[in-house]
């Protein structure tokens, strides 16, 4: 019975995720000019289901303090109180509001990762077209580097250079903005790689085009859909590395509050039947999950392919 | 032929294809009868409908199509009706089919030999051992080099008209009622598309097979079909056996199909030798690593001239091409321009050296960059190089539209996706002219396009020249081309200079043999001009 149960809800979960993404793509649909709401008619609920997950997240990490009850960092009752009125999610091991450190999470963690991620982008893309184009020397030079960066095991690597640099939010933003560029690298050099070799692209450095119009004019719009697509699945694994590293206690510092860590600072209160400590993992599931949706309809979009 | 068992009926034949969210037709009630052994020869524009045609007579329809409408009777089968197993029964068996591309319809894993007996294994005609030695003996009938080896080399061990007759031979495995044919030597140069084509017709004499074969060429439809019918946007436009249709086209669209050849550059008077070449090629030669694909190459290319370079694929014609304008220095050798030389890389070339050669491609949809708009790929070399800006660059751009004879106000914003094949190609010449070129290089800029197409740009181009006195360098393995449009021809063979003169002399004996070779292989529209062909090359 418990597991029919179960099932019913999991079926009115999705079933109510489905429904909030149908109403959120008509509601765009009818509010966004007619060009974008072409695009949008294209979109699968799935994917409307994340943008709606996404822009969730994105409210609650801008007006945070409007939204939260309580301070981030503020003890406000007992360590561990349950689920009630005063605290709708139980406060932690320290006594602090826990629904309010899960929106003040969503500003850390989430903010943390975008800036990371871009950096990330900004370095290896443009090292990556650059290798594709000048090719020679430099090509070997930057691709050799990326291999040996890339043979030692992502995390172990962050850790390593954690404990060398010692652990601050710069720090570690720079950090996995170094570890993650070797990947983007590799994917925009392939990317570029096939587009380098377009006749219009011989055409333009025939006219005397210079690096700069190449990268911005010539290769960069045509290599924009996948690489848009690789940001998307990055972010999420930046977005994973931060809370393994904050887990692991080199990542976000407290008392500032991050998904990460609040897992492990609540994880005893699995042992007496609580799902809490689950919840800052759940806040990172879903935003992983939505965010992949969204990719999933942007790499179809790009690779061309119907139905 | 008539007293002959009908074998293929289709019926008002529709076919839909999907896209966006709506079904448009894209053939539109065809009907078609072919009798036993009869070969037709369907032929007509891109996007005509052949092919969805020749693929529907095998009961099938492509991804994103759908058979809408009308009868497919196959030997008293309904195809259209029948379950997809008993299709498949018919398929490669009673029906077979031959795809443009040899090499991208073998698999590339597996030995010729074994893709050939997988049909006849599959269909229970024969055992392993029979079909390989039928095998041999259909290679040795489609004149395959070395009939006994052959099959047990993969693809990629075998050139591509090779290919194209071991594909015809794998159709033929099972002895099939009906062949189709589609574009079987589109993609292969003129002297290997006379072995095919002599190869097929032989074979689909002697088992009297029927065969539906589909092209865009007319002259090489008019050796291998008994009757034609000639297609245009998904409707048929006539239909006869072919001596009738060669002769006496009824219809207006078939009369522009058969005259499309007519068009001549008018004889230019000889250019005096004191003259300064707007290029002139001295003693090339050039290599790719350390194969030289190049040998002392020479030749000059005058103002309001138009030089064709012919000559097959891999003989060094688009290689020159890359010498001229600088991408492939060369090891040995020069190229002059107005009698001063070129730096041999273009990196080291000025502004205005660059400015003067310029290039139209091949293929427009890779020669021009998707994200662009047309204002800005022919705008970027206007304000380049001439350092025009706002309203005086939209004027310039507006200015080359109407010069290509594309409406500015209605084109100006568009996409290149947004444009047909043509139109792309005319993109690509407003581009070089934008740079106000004295010297353009046009790399088989019309063998990507349809005939009439073709015709167009070839005219535009024509004008253009004497508008602005341009000199062109013309790379074509097509010689009806260079009839067209070139005063002087330069017939290059594995990377030598092998003939050269005005076009004159070149159509008049006596040939350097290859030139002869290259000539008398251009299809003729004359139905008997193969077999001709043919006695006479057995004969000497």
């Amino acid at each position: 019975m418990g597991f029919l149960m179960g099932l019913f809800w999991i079926a009115v979960v999705i079933i109510a995720a489905m429904a909030a993404g149908w109403v959120f793509k008509q509601g765009t649909i009818a509010a966004a000019p007619s060009p974008l709401a072409k695009e949008l008619r294209t979109m699968p609920l799935t994917a409307s289901f994340g943008l709606l997950m996404i822009l969730i997240y994105v409210i609650a990490a801008v007006f945070a303090p409007l939204i939260a009850p309580f301070p981030e960092t503020e003890v406000v009752g007992r360590e561990y109180e349950a689920w009630g009125n005063e605290f709708i999610l139980g406060t932690d091991n320290l006594g602090r509001d826990m629904l309010s450190r899960l929106i003040y999470a969503a500003r850390n963690t989430v903010g943390i990762a975008f800036v990371t991620t871009a950096l990330a982008f900004i370095l290896g893309s443009i090292l990556g077209l650059l290798a594709a184009i000048v090719g020679g020397w430099l090509d070997q030079v930057l691709s050799r580097a990326v291999d040996v960066l890339m043979a030692i095991p992502a995390l172990i690597f962050a850790l390593l250079l954690l404990t060398i640099v010692g652990t601050s939010i710069i720090n570690m933003i720079l950090v996995i903005a170094l570890i993650d560029s070797t990947r983007v690298f590799r994917l925009a050099r392939a990317v570029a790689m096939n587009i380098v070799v377009m006749d219009y692209v011989e055409a333009a450095r025939l006219r005397g085009e210079g690096l700069w119009h190449l990268i911005t004019r010539e290769i960069l719009p045509n290599a924009m859909a996948p690489l848009v697509a690789e940001f998307g699945l990055r972010f999420c694994f930046v977005f994973l590395t931060i809370s393994a590293l904050s887990f692991l206690g080199l990542g976000i510092q407290p008392p500032t509050a991050d998904w990460g860590s609040m897992v492990k600072d609540n994880a005893t209160l699995i042992s007496f039947g609580d799902i809490t400590p689950l919840l800052p993992a759940a806040c990172i599931a879903l935003l992983t999950v939505s965010v992949n949706f969204v990719v999933d309809w942007q790499l179809h979009r790009a690779s061309g392919l119907k139905e | 032929m008539s007293d002959k068992q009908i074998l293929l009926t289709i019926r008002d034949l529709r076919i839909e294809g999907r896209s966006d969210e709506s079904w448009t037709e894209i053939v539109k009630g065809v009907d078609l009868t072919l009798h036993k052994g009869e070969v037709l020869g369907l032929i007509g524009e891109s996007g005509a409908g052949k092919s969805t045609i020749g693929l529907a007579a095998m009961g099938f329809a492509r991804d994103g199509c759908r058979i809408s409408g009308g009868e497919i009777l196959f030997d008293g089968i309904d195809l259209r009706n029948a379950s997809e197993a008993e299709r498949r029964g018919l398929r490669g068996k009673r029906i077979a089919y031959v795809a443009q591309s040899a090499a991208a319809s073998f698999n590339p894993s597996h030995k010729l030999i074994d893709q050939y007996s997988e049909a006849p294994i599959q269909h229970g005609v024969m055992a392993r051992r029979e079909a390989e030695s039928d095998a041999t003996d259909l290679y040795r009938r489609m004149q395959l080099p070395d009939p006994d080896e052959i099959g047990f080399r993969y693809p990629h061990q075998v050139s591509g008209g090779q290919l194209q007759r071991a594909m015809t031979a794998m159709a033929m495995a099972c002895r099939p009622d009906l062949i189709i044919f589609d574009e079987p030597t589109t993609a292969l140069d003129v002297t290997t598309q006379i072995e095919v084509l002599a190869a097929i017709r032989d074979i689909v004499e002697q088992f009297d097979t029927a065969a539906i074969y589909i092209t865009h060429d007319l002259a090489v439809v008019a050796q291998m079909a008994d009757k034609i019918k000639v297609l245009l946007k998904g409707e048929e436009v006539e239909e006869a056996d072919t001596r009738t249709m060669l002769d006496t086209p009824t219809q207006d669209y078939t009369k522009s199909l058969w005259a499309v050849r007519s068009h001549a550059r008018a004889e230019q008077p000889a250019v005096s030798s004191d003259v300064t070449p707007v290029i002139s090629v001295r003693n090339v030669t050039a290599a790719y690593g350390t194969i030289d694909v190049l040998k002392d190459i020479s030749f000059d290319i005058h103002q309001g001239r138009t030089v064709a370079v012919v000559g097959e694929s891999g003989s060094g014609k688009s290689t020159t091409a890359r010498v001229i304008t600088g991408l492939l220095p060369p090891r040995r050798g020069e190229v002059l321009f107005n009698g001063t030389a070129l730096p041999p890389n273009y990196k080291s070339r000025s502004k205005d050296q660059l400015r003067q050669a310029q290039m139209i491609y091949q293929m427009a949809d890779t020669a021009l960059n998707p994200k662009l708009r047309i204002r800005d790929l022919i705008g970027r070399p206007a304000q380049m190089y001439l350092g025009l800006n706002g309203k005086a660059l939209e004027e310039r751009v507006k200015n080359l539209l109407d010069l290509i004879e594309l409406e500015p106000e209605n084109y100006i914003d568009r996409l290149p996706s947004e444009l047909s094949g043509g139109q792309k190609q005319r993109i690509g010449i407003a581009r070089a002219l934008a740079a106000e070129p004295a010297f353009i290089i046009c790399d088989e800029v019309t063998s990507a396009l349809d005939q009439l197409v073709a015709e167009g740009i070839l005219k535009l181009l024509d004008k253009l020249q004497s508008e602005f006195n341009l000199a062109y360098m013309f790379i074509t393995h097509d010689l009806a081309t260079v009839r067209a449009i070139a005063d002087e021809v330069v017939v290059m063979k594995e990377g030598v200079v092998v003939e050269k003169g005005p076009k004159s002399e070149m159509f008049q004996p006596p040939h350097d043999p290859y030139t002869e070779l290259l000539l008398s292989s251009v299809p003729e529209m004359d139905p008997d001009w193969l077999s001709r062909l043919l006695e006479e090359r057995a004969a000497s």
